[in-house]
């Protein structure tokens, strides 16, 4: 193996060709597993964030410690299990819900499970910048605690949770690079299976170099939308 | 009328329990402007709170027109916060609603539909002087402005109480006065029970007609503002209404006698008594201290002097000077004595 022997004109062109012919599928599967895991994660992590926040003994709806307890443990327990190692983990559960434990839809359920106590963090932590004042505003109104969290809670933290949720994006792409280490699809398996284990180097870097650039697109726009969200801003 | 009867509140914390408010009595009578003041620490948010139950009192009991509020469920609490509204030092405005939707929140909180609600929400926001705001965000206006939406806010569900809590603290004065202003009209025209919650005793003279003094989670003292005004017989009081008296007896000279000339809402300038004493009875007192202030036109505090020569001239000073209108003479033996135990 010789790695100078990765950049020459050849190999170049054949990485081109790569670029013109492999790239457009991997990159698709690349977004639809990062999108539809995140939306999933989502769905579970965001109302498990609002109930961290108010379930607390002074939160607007107190829940019992015990269920508390749980919730953080499961959470922190998710949270500190590497992504690969719980990709194969959870393989039994994936064969229950996917039918199979390999390919790209099958990886969406490991990305799913990793990221959903992210989430729950992340909504956590933009929840708690809320002024406790303006919750407190609420109560006086008599508004109730569902009414608090639909009307106040949510709301009020948007632009903090559109920056949260763009930095979760991310994150979960860089875990569906990792899920092609174990039959996910995109451009982390392109990487890894033709230009890793082939040899393939200047494929390699382009993967990285498409992937770097996806992701900046995702932040700059993720940054621009929570800015103009944001009316505390003139 | 709300009534609070032997209410109190201890805290559980770290260190053992704290009473912040002890035993209150109070009697709010509908319609009033009731001033509720008291240094920072005294108990008042506590006390506040516990009106609309956002605090749960240990003790006692707060009844709104005889009903008992601390024997409620949640849900009737509910309910009856739509009807007793609080304003804030901070205004607690959603910063990402335009001030329209911050104004109907309370009316879609209790289920009115969007087109009534917004419909009600403009008139309010004229009422209270911003009818082209309803579509600005609150970031994009002053202290005052906000505080007029959160005023508007408040008034959106007709509520018999108007709860302000420290509501001016946060404002320049000249927008303090503008914003009273606005609270006495609402009291007037829609006959809202005003409970004002302060440190500062230039709110409670501007708009206030009864005031309790809190200090220390107690109410030392209650009654009439002019009453409490002109002798105010509590030292919390006095320190409230004469921040300064505190240096008073350090430029006493050793002995002498001295007198307080309490201005009980007399016309002050109306007569140049102190000077016309010395020409009348010869008696050329000292001042060695005063503060007034005015609530409206007439004049309350007190002058404090020294009056030279024996008990008879004493004698003729406190007779002299009793006889103007208005004017009430104690005779300070108290800071003599306390001179001399320094």
């Amino acid at each position: 193996m010789n790695f100078a022997n990765a950049f020459t004109p050849e190999r170049l062109q054949e990485a081109w060709n790569c670029l013109l012919t492999e790239f457009p599928f991997a990159v698709w599967e690349t977004l639809y597993s990062t999108l539809l895991a995140t939306l999933f994660a989502i769905i579970i992590g965001l109302p498990l964030g609002v109930l961290l926040v108010t379930g607390e003994q002074k939160g607007v709806r107190p829940l019992p410690r015990p269920v508390m307890s749980f919730l953080n443990v499961l959470i922190n327990l998710l949270r500190s299990v590497p992504f690969i190692i719980l990709m194969v983990m959870i393989i039994p559960l994936t064969r229950v819900i996917v039918g199979t434990s390999v390919g790209t839809v099958a990886s969406i359920v490991p990305l799913t499970v990793a990221a959903f106590p992210f989430i729950a963090r992340l909504v956590e932590s933009s929840l708690r910048e809320i002024n406790p004042n303006i919750i407190e505003t609420a109560q006086s109104m008599g508004a109730t605690p569902m009414q608090i969290v639909l009307h106040v809670m949510l709301p009020e933290s948007v632009p903090s949770l559109v920056t949260n949720f763009t930095l979760a994006i991310t994150t979960i792409m860089g875990y569906t690079a990792m899920s092609g280490a174990v039959g996910g699809g995109g451009l982390g398996k392109l990487a890894l299976a033709y230009g890793y284990q082939r040899y393939r180097y200047a494929v390699l870097y382009l993967a990285v170099i498409v992937l770097v650039l996806i992701t900046q697109v995702i932040q700059s726009f993720g940054t621009w939308l929570a800015a103009r969200l944001d009316k505390r801003l003139k | 009328m709300i009534e609070l009867r032997n209410l109190s509140k201890t805290f559980m914390t770290g260190d053992g329990q704290v009473e912040a408010l002890k035993h209150i009595n109070l009697t709010i009578q509908n319609g009033d402007i009731y001033g509720i003041i008291g240094m920072s620490g005294a108990g008042k948010s506590t006390l506040v709170r516990c009106i609309n139950m956002l605090e749960r009192p240990t003790e006692g009991s707060v009844l709104m027109d005889g009903r008992d509020m601390a024997g409620m469920s949640i849900k009737e609490l509910r309910q009856m916060r739509r009807k007793i509204t609080m304003i804030f030092q901070g205004f607690n405005l959603l910063m990402q609603r335009t001030c329209l939707k911050n104004v109907t929140l309370p009316l879609r909180l209790s289920g009115v539909d969007r087109k009534t609600a917004e419909k009600k929400g403009r008139e309010l926001l004229a009422l209270v002087g911003l009818p082209d705001k309803a579509n600005a965000y609150p970031a994009q206006l002053s202290g005052g402005q906000q505080q007029r939406v959160a005023i508007a806010r408040a008034l959106a569900t007709e509520p018999d109480v108007l709860l302000c809590d420290e509501a001016t603290s946060a404002l320049d004065p000249k927008t303090t006065h503008a914003i009273l202003e606005l609270i006495r009209d609402i009291n007037r025209k829609m006959g809202i029970t005003v409970i004002v919650i302060t440190h500062q005793m230039s709110v409670v003279q501007e708009i206030c007609s009864r005031v309790a003094i809190l200090e220390n989670g107690s109410v030392v003292e209650e009654g009439e503002v002019s009453e409490v005004f002109s002798n105010p017989r509590a030292n919390a009081t006095r320190n409230l209404i004469y921040p300064e008296s505190n240096g008073e007896s350090a430029i006493f000279p050793e002995g002498g006698q001295r007198i307080r000339v309490i201005y009980n809402g007399a016309i002050a300038s109306r007569e140049p008594m102190i000077a016309k004493m010395a020409v009348d009875c010869g008696i050329l007192a000292s001042i060695l201290g005063a503060s007034t202030r005015s609530v409206g036109d007439r004049a309350y505090g007190y002058i404090l002097l020294d009056i030279p020569g024996g008990p008879e001239e004493l004698a003729k000073a406190i007779a002299y000077l009793s006889a103007v209108p208005d004017v009430m003479v104690q005779v300070e033996a108290e800071y003599a004595a306390k001179e001399a135990d320094v």
